[in-house]
């Protein structure tokens, strides 16, 4: 009921004429899927980032516990992170004291100004703090030429760093946080909701839409490896629906890196080089998975890069 | 309205970000001043039937961006032989990426590296032959961000790994004494240029990249490369060379902080 109303306010804001003087139209709240008690999940679209979905393209959301809200990845733009915000007002009132960023990629994060005023703990595996300084200008100028300045948003510093473990209580609700060695990016963190046995995966685990490789083929093999052993009846993927089970859902993933694992490998015992395996290396799976040309080259080039070396 | 990759990110992206170079009156403007700057008043001619120059329309990874630089007529014969290859990225902060020069155990068909591409760029290739003319080949590619890329994903492992090489010969027929063959050398080096950042200390790391390589077989020889900050983190090379008696390969890489690295491959050449 709230939702309709909310959709209401907007679609009349959007028609008045002097809409330009009044007050900004309130962020709109999405249609968000709620896949375990109080754990909302929003799913991205599998596109790349564009001013038509505000890089909308990750899957973010927010756990309520009985005191606070933890946002799980703040979006991908500041429109993005308002709609979430805007999404978790519709549910409750209690206040956002953490936000979560699983990862440094841009449509996971730049949401994090629309929380600025909330005055949350950022928090972030230790690693992220070194790749803000790295990569955090690049990211900016990538996403202002896609959407336009005033509306990229921008990340946030992190103020909670985690280098192995950690937990988070919001009253009678605990997250247990994870880092991990060198997987999808060399800042994966994960989160155990440990009262629902929901593990949030961030890009950790793709569903659907091609991985895209940023840190360590093998790492990543490793890690998701070891995930299959946490206490976890179901994830939700950094991309793909907003819940699958677990650990089935990551087989699809494990089959595709470990195939480009393969297919690179038997390249270079045969000395040929990179510029084959990003012809030929993966193209079995090109039918499985949303966007595969946009990504499979370049992932090719990054494990090729790591598998040289073995 | 353009759909825009990249902001899954990594330090590369597949469509233009707007500060990229798009006019190709600046971008012929960029190449004059620099074949100014390296050439002097020397005549740069059109390369085309004596050299080309290919490289990805859109690079993957804009920190690992392959180059294959082929010659003609295995590289010429008497004053028309190629004796040197300029490898320019235009765009880069420093442009002059390497020097080739050849010895006699060298096979001039092909010439393969990886280079960081810092912005939508021409990439030249410059032959000069033993008769003093000069040849340029041109590219142009679409890549950005690869000069401040993040080094590697794990520095105490680089670190380690730090002067090793590896040589693999390409395809698996033996090889045999005066015919050509083809190598891919690999170095192990972060070859940073002085734009990553450390993952403890979050602070820029010193510039320390490679400057010399020196590729002989037996005595004599094969390439030696001068380089600059555009070579790619642990970069591979992919030459031909023409085995005349037992070897072995002999590579000698001398990086800017003077650290000398060397290693000989045994080959197991058969006689014809």
């Amino acid at each position: 009921m709230r939702r309709r109303e909310a959709l209401l306010v907007a679609a009349i804001a959007a028609l008045r004429p002097d809409r330009a003087l009044s007050a900004p139209v309130p962020a709109q709240p999405f249609a968000m899927a709620e896949v375990a008690p109080g754990l909302h999940v929003r799913q991205g679209v599998h596109e790349e980032a564009a001013p038509e979905n505000q890089d909308g393209i990750a899957n973010i959301g927010f756990v309520i516990g009985k005191e606070a809200v933890a946002v799980l990845d703040p979006g991908g733009s500041r429109a993005d992170g308002e709609r979430l915000r805007a999404s978790i007002r519709e549910q409750t009132d209690l206040p956002i004291r953490y936000v979560v960023m699983t990862h440094l990629h841009p449509d996971h994060v730049f949401g994090a100004v629309a929380f600025a005023d909330d005055r949350p703990v950022f928090v972030a595996h230790a690693r992220m703090a070194a790749m803000l300084v790295q990569r955090g200008e690049f990211y900016r100028n990538v996403l202002a030429d896609a959407l336009g300045i005033e509306e990229a948003g921008d990340y946030a510093k992190p103020d909670l760093l985690v280098s192995d473990t950690a937990s988070i209580d919001l009253g009678g609700r605990r997250l247990q946080l994870r880092a991990h060695s060198t997987a999808h990016t060399d800042n994966d963190l994960s989160i155990l909701d440990e009262q629902t046995g929901t593990l949030w995966l961030g890009d950790l685990l793709f569903v659907d839409r091609v991985p895209a490789l940023d840190g360590s083929i093998l790492g990543w093999l490793r890690e998701t490896k070891a995930l299959r052993d946490v206490p976890a009846t179901r994830a939700v993927p950094g991309h793909g629906p907003t819940v699958v089970s677990w650990p089935g859902a990551v087989a699809p993933q494990e089959r595709y890196l470990g195939g480009l694992v393969r297919d690179i490998r038997a390249i270079i015992s045969h000395g040929g080089d990179i510029e084959k395996a990003v012809a030929t290396a993966g193209q079995a799976e090109r039918a499985n998975w949303a966007l595969f040309d946009d990504y499979n080259g370049r992932n090719v080039t990054s494990a090729f890069k790591e598998l040289e070396w073995e | 309205m353009r759909a825009i990759a990249a902001v899954l990110g990594l330090a590369l992206c597949t469509a233009a970000p707007a500060w990229a170079e798009e006019d190709p009156d600046a971008r012929a403007a960029r190449w004059a001043d620099l074949k100014h700057a390296v050439f002097g008043e020397r005549e740069v001619a059109d390369g085309a039937g004596i050299i080309t120059l290919e490289a990805p329309a859109r690079a993957q990874d804009a920190a690992l961006v392959p180059i294959t630089v082929s010659l003609s007529a295995g590289g010429g014969a008497g004053p028309g032989k190629v004796k040197a290859v300029w490898v320019v990225v235009d765009g880069n902060p420093s442009p002059l990426a390497g020097t080739f020069r050849f010895g006699p155990a060298a096979d001039l068909r092909s010439l393969k590296t990886r280079v960081r591409v810092d912005q939508y760029t021409l990439l030249h290739a410059i032959a000069e032959t033993e008769g003093g003319h000069l040849y340029a080949a041109e590219r142009y590619v679409k890549a950005a961000g690869g000069c401040s890329a993040p080094s590697t994903k794990d520095p105490q492992l680089a670190m380690s790994r730090l002067g090793q090489m590896r040589l693999r010969l390409d395809g698996e027929a033996p090889l045999r004494e005066g015919e050509a063959a083809t190598a891919h050398l690999l170095i192990s080096h972060p070859n940073n240029n002085g734009m990553q950042v450390d993952q403890v200390s979050h602070l820029f790391v010193p510039p320390r990249y490679i400057q010399d390589i020196t590729v002989r077989y037996g005595d004599e020889l094969v390439f030696s490369l001068g380089a600059d900050i555009s070579l790619s983190e642990d970069p591979v090379f992919t030459f031909g060379f023409v085995p005349q008696g037992a070897g072995p390969m002999r590579v000698d890489v001398l990086d800017s902080s003077q650290a000398k690295f060397h290693r000989d491959f045994a080959l197991d050449v058969g006689r014809s």
